[in-house]
């Protein structure tokens, strides 16, 4: 991980520290990412959708910035696209597939009148990238389990960002979607733009990712998938945690 | 019945019944999809101290002061049901019940101390709402419609309800995307940068608004129906964003004129003499509006449509 | 004021009546259902209404209880099968239909009630007060009603008390037990009708949900344990209810249900301010306390080290003059502040103060070993997992450090070790 002079880091990450209330998540957690394709993974509660959360200031942190290209994420918002977790949203809201894709492209549009044509068009371009195009005006209660969750990763794609934030991209998804999925953010990732993905499945990380973070609370490993995901590496991070420090925490709280 | 009385009774009621239920069912829409609709019970309670409150001070039932004064009231209500989820570890229904009805009985008791009930804001209005004392008393016949002076003597209740709706109508039409993307997924919009909480704060500051609006027309609680029941109604038919918010708020009107009409005029003009609290009618009339939603919904179901994919 | 055999049974029967509510309001509260009381008291309007006007068409006394507490009743049960029913399509959530039905319930009572004022028998006499409750209108005869259907309602609760307990906290488990949730979930939403029902003429239909939600929800801020939760929300309910009575009696044209609910309000306040755990204000102290002592362990860590770096060696500082500016500089404060800190740790006799310069006493000095210990133990420790840099390490025991109980420091650093050398420099802040 060489610090590049000419262009900034995606995402660069300086001693986060989150907590919620009183039982910290993420200890310290300094990385620069690299531009390509990233998988965060680690145990459950390692804070790996945390981590997305924080560096996307959805939730306060106590320590610790993250920057984007080199600048806040306010300065460059448009830049960076997010796909949360596999949303407890209502499935029976009126919107189709096309009126949710759209959404993303909302803090740039106006905010009242028919979203304009090009916008729209955008929209469309997104959805046929994913393969569901003929399903544009489907109420997305109506769609499969996989179709909602590439609905939203075409929402993701149609912010048109340099940057993607994917939290569980492949959680409860079909083999079929899963391959699906990954070739689409292959050919974001070879058009120059990032993907740092929270992924839970080990035995996928080689094939589908080209840079890991290892991360149990805090960060254990980072690098390329060849160097950085060694067998020692994942049992430090899937092994022992930092229990001493976390009892402390709870009894005595944070200050 | 003669023309002069419908312009000097019934117009003017009318009109407040319509605009009143219009601006409730508008924003009805949103607090259902938001799944939040006890906030709308919530709100059309917490705000009566407040305008004990803005009452009392200017003395008067002046429109702006205890429209103001609720607002307060609301923003008060909503940062203690916040607070006490938070201590008490309440979940939300819960939390939203014991705020309101404290807020709620602290106005009766208000009401009682200031004196309110003694001058003209009394019980039966909360209670009950007054439709019924909404008169133009100037108003002629149809020439009145264009005389100056016999407008400016309209209720006043009239213009701060279309005041009201003006601007709940304007700003839904301004926010009406931000607002669609809030009520469906409120941590997305706030990650591409959307004000979510400010928008929160805005709909709810809305909903209060037409609480307080509605509130002297129709009474406290006959302002949830308004509230909930359109916008349910509407919600077990469309699965359009458009409908649904246009939809709400064209049913509450629809229920509004309606309820007014069968509650007296239309039987006294079938020669009926009998006369029923056009509130209540109102009310009555959106729970039927569910109702019959319902019907027609397993009506729909029932007949054969392409089959569903689910996940 | 003397108390009259009515007042005294009324009194009698709303604190009963609010003893019911307490009880039963806690099994609610747990279970999610509490709000379902609001939807009952609001359905049962029109149950009365049309009570009052059946008994007075047929030429009966409109105003006895018996009839009109039975339309509530079968009022209410047709507002909950109507939350149900709206709930079943899944379109329509449960706080939505909630509020459907007792808004357009408590609609057609309105309505209702209009048209009954038009009546010749007078039938609406009174009807009005089942609204907000006027308990200084009951009887002793109502009273008595109220209080034996609360009674019953207390004793359901004890003989189910074991079930009801399992369906509220672990309703997965009950069922693996064997035991019905659903027999004992519909057990609890005929009470909830049953109390709500019976505080229509004491508390109003409209407020009657407070009773249920507010002695409980204050309960639960004051105990953790079921038995002595359902004690106090009993409690407090009855004492709500004898409250409101008793200013029902002292002001008859006040709302009683209104005051009853402030009371319950009141209640409530005092516990969400106070209550030792989860109560604002022990709260705000315990963290405040926390800080400063967050605060004076690390001043006088930065005495001992600023010690150390100045040449005496680990272990051995405590016995040297200090310059504040020092200390301040290593800890990142203003000469200010840290003089603050100075005069307040003179104050609780940690140090002594000369001229821009501070000496541990032998108290302080214990209590500097103390806070350096706890820090280099967790640091070390950090370091030791490869968790972080040193940097790092210094910086996240600054956070946990003061949680650390002692028996945990003992653990990290076993004494009578020395106290280990700081992994990092000594001395400014950068």
């Amino acid at each position: 991980m060489s610090q590049s002079t000419t262009t900034p880091a995606p995402l660069a990450i300086t001693h986060l520290t989150v907590a919620y209330g009183d039982k910290t998540v993420l200890w310290d957690i300094t990385w620069q990412a690299v531009p390509g394709l990233t998988a965060i993974v680690g145990p459950n509660g390692a804070g790996k959708s945390t981590l997305l959360r924080a560096a996307l200031g959805l939730i306060p942190s106590i320590a610790g910035e993250a920057r984007f290209f080199g600048r806040s994420l306010d300065e460059v918002r448009n830049r960076v696209g997010y796909l949360p977790q596999r949303a407890s949203v209502d499935w029976d809201f009126p919107a189709t597939a096309l009126d949710v894709v759209c959404m993303s492209r909302y803090p740039r549009m106006r905010w009242w009148g028919r979203v304009p044509k090009a916008e729209r068009e955008a929209a469309r371009g997104a959805l046929d990238q994913v393969g569901l195009a003929d399903l544009a005006d489907r109420q997305i209660g109506r769609l499969s389990g996989g179709q909602q969750q590439r609905v939203f990763l075409a929402r993701a794609l149609a912010q048109d960002a340099d940057l993607y934030l994917m939290d569980e991209p492949f959680a409860a998804v079909d083999a079929a979607t899963e391959q699906a999925i990954i070739a689409v953010l292959r050919r974001v990732v070879a058009t120059g733009r990032s993907v740092i993905a929270v992924h839970h499945d080990l035995s996928t990380v080689p094939s589908y990712f080209d840079q890991v973070l290892l991360l149990n609370g805090r960060a254990v490993a980072a690098g390329a998938v060849k160097s950085a995901f060694t067998p020692d590496a994942i049992a430090r991070a899937y092994g022992g945690r930092l229990n001493v420090l976390e009892q402390a925490v709870a009894e005595g709280g944070l200050q | 019945m003669t023309t002069e009385d419908f312009f000097r009774l019934d117009l003017p009621a009318l009109l407040a019944a319509i605009l009143a239920c219009g601006s409730c069912g508008l924003l009805g829409s949103f607090l259902l999809l938001r799944r939040d609709s006890l906030l709308g019970d919530a709100l059309s309670h917490a705000v009566l101290p407040g305008i004990i409150a803005g009452f009392a001070i200017t003395g008067a039932r002046a429109g702006l002061p205890m429209l103001l004064g609720a607002l307060a009231a609301a923003l008060l209500a909503v940062f203690v049901i916040g607070l006490v989820r938070r201590v008490a570890r309440l979940e939300s229904g819960a939390a939203t019940g014991a705020v309101f009805t404290s807020f709620f009985a602290l106005g009766l008791m208000l009401m009682e101390a200031t004196g309110a009930r003694s001058v003209d804001l009394d019980l039966d209005c909360v209670l009950f709402g007054q439709l019924e004392s909404v008169v133009w008393l100037e108003a002629q016949g149809f020439a009145s419609l264009l005389d100056p002076v016999a407008l400016a003597a309209l209720p006043r209740q009239l213009f701060l309800l279309a005041a009201v709706a003006v601007v709940l109508a304007g700003l839904v039409a301004l926010l009406w995307r931000p607002l669609h993307l809030l009520c469906f997924d409120p941590d997305y919009a706030a990650a591409i940068g959307l004000p979510a909480r400010g928008l929160e704060l805005a709909l709810n500051l809305m909903v209060a608004a037409a609480a307080v609006a509605a509130f002297e027309a129709v009474g406290s609680i006959l302002v949830v129906a308004m509230l909930v029941c359109p916008a349910a109604a509407i919600r077990l038919l469309t699965d359009s964003y458009r409908a649904q918010v246009l939809g709400g708020a064209a049913l509450g009107a629809a229920l509004g004129a309606l309820g007014y009409a069968l509650a007296g005029p239309l039987p006294a003009a079938f020669g009926q003499n009998f006369a029923l609290n056009a509130a209540g009618v109102i009310g009555t009339l959106g729970g039927l509006a569910v109702a019959g939603a319902m019907v027609l919904r397993q009506l729909r179901n029932a007949s054969p449509k392409p089959a569903i994919i689910s996940g | 004021m003397i108390l009259g055999y009515n007042t005294l049974v009324v009194l009698a029967g709303c604190a009963l009546l609010g003893l019911a509510c307490g009880t039963v309001g806690a099994f609610a509260l747990l279970r999610g259902r509490a709000l379902m009381a609001d939807a009952v008291g609001h359905a049962a309007l029109p149950g009365v209404v049309l009570a009052a006007m059946i008994v007075a068409t047929l030429g009966g006394n409109p105003r006895a209880l018996p009839p009109l507490l039975a339309g509530a009743l079968v009022a209410g049960v047709l507002g909950v099968l109507a939350v149900q029913a709206l709930t079943r399509g899944g379109r329509i959530r449960e706080d939505a239909a909630i509020a459907i039905v007792l808004s357009s319930f408590y609609a057609l009572g309105v309505a209702l009630l209009s048209h009954v004022q038009t009546m010749p028998q007078a039938a609406q006499a009174g009807l009005g007060k089942f609204i907000l409750g006027q308990a200084a209108a009951m009887r002793a005869e109502d009273a008595l009603w109220a209080g034996g259907i609360a009674g019953f309602c207390v004793l359901i609760c004890l003989v189910l008390f074991q079930r009801l307990r399992a369906a509220c906290f672990d309703p997965d488990y009950a069922r693996v037990m064997g035991l019905s949730v659903a027999r004992t979930d519909l057990a609890l939403l005929g009470l909830i009708v049953i109390v709500a029902v019976a505080g229509l003429q004491a508390v109003g239909l409209v407020l009657v949900v407070a009773l249920l939600i507010l002695p409980a929800a204050t309960a639960r801020l004051l105990t953790h344990r079921l038995p002595v939760l359902l004690l106090v929300s009993a409690l407090l309910g009855a004492l709500a209810g004898a409250l409101g009575a008793a200013a029902s009696a002292f002001e008859p044209e006040w709302p009683t249900g209104a005051a009853v609910v402030l009371a319950g309000a009141i209640f409530f306040t005092l516990a969400l301010l106070l209550a030792p755990e989860r109560g604002l204000l022990p709260e705000a102290w315990r963290r405040a306390h926390r800080r400063i002592a967050a605060t004076e362990s690390h001043f006088l860590r930065a005495a001992w080290e600023a010690q150390e770096a100045a040449g005496a060696g680990p272990g051995m500082a405590g016995d040297r003059w200090t310059p504040i500016a020092a200390l301040a500089a290593a800890r990142g404060w203003t000469e200010t502040y840290a003089s603050r800190l100075a005069l307040w740790l003179a104050l609780r006799g940690l140090v002594a103060r000369a001229d821009r310069e501070i000496h541990l006493t032998p108290r302080g000095a214990a209590a500097a070993r103390r806070a350096v210990r706890a820090h280099r133990a967790v640091e070390l420790h950090l370091l030791g997992l490869g968790a972080t840099d040193i940097a790092g390490a210094d910086r996240l025991a600054d956070l946990v450090e003061h949680g650390l109980p002692a028996e945990m420091a003992t653990r990290l650093l076993a004494e009578p070790s020395a106290l280990p050398a700081s992994p990092h420099a000594l001395g400014p802040k950068t």
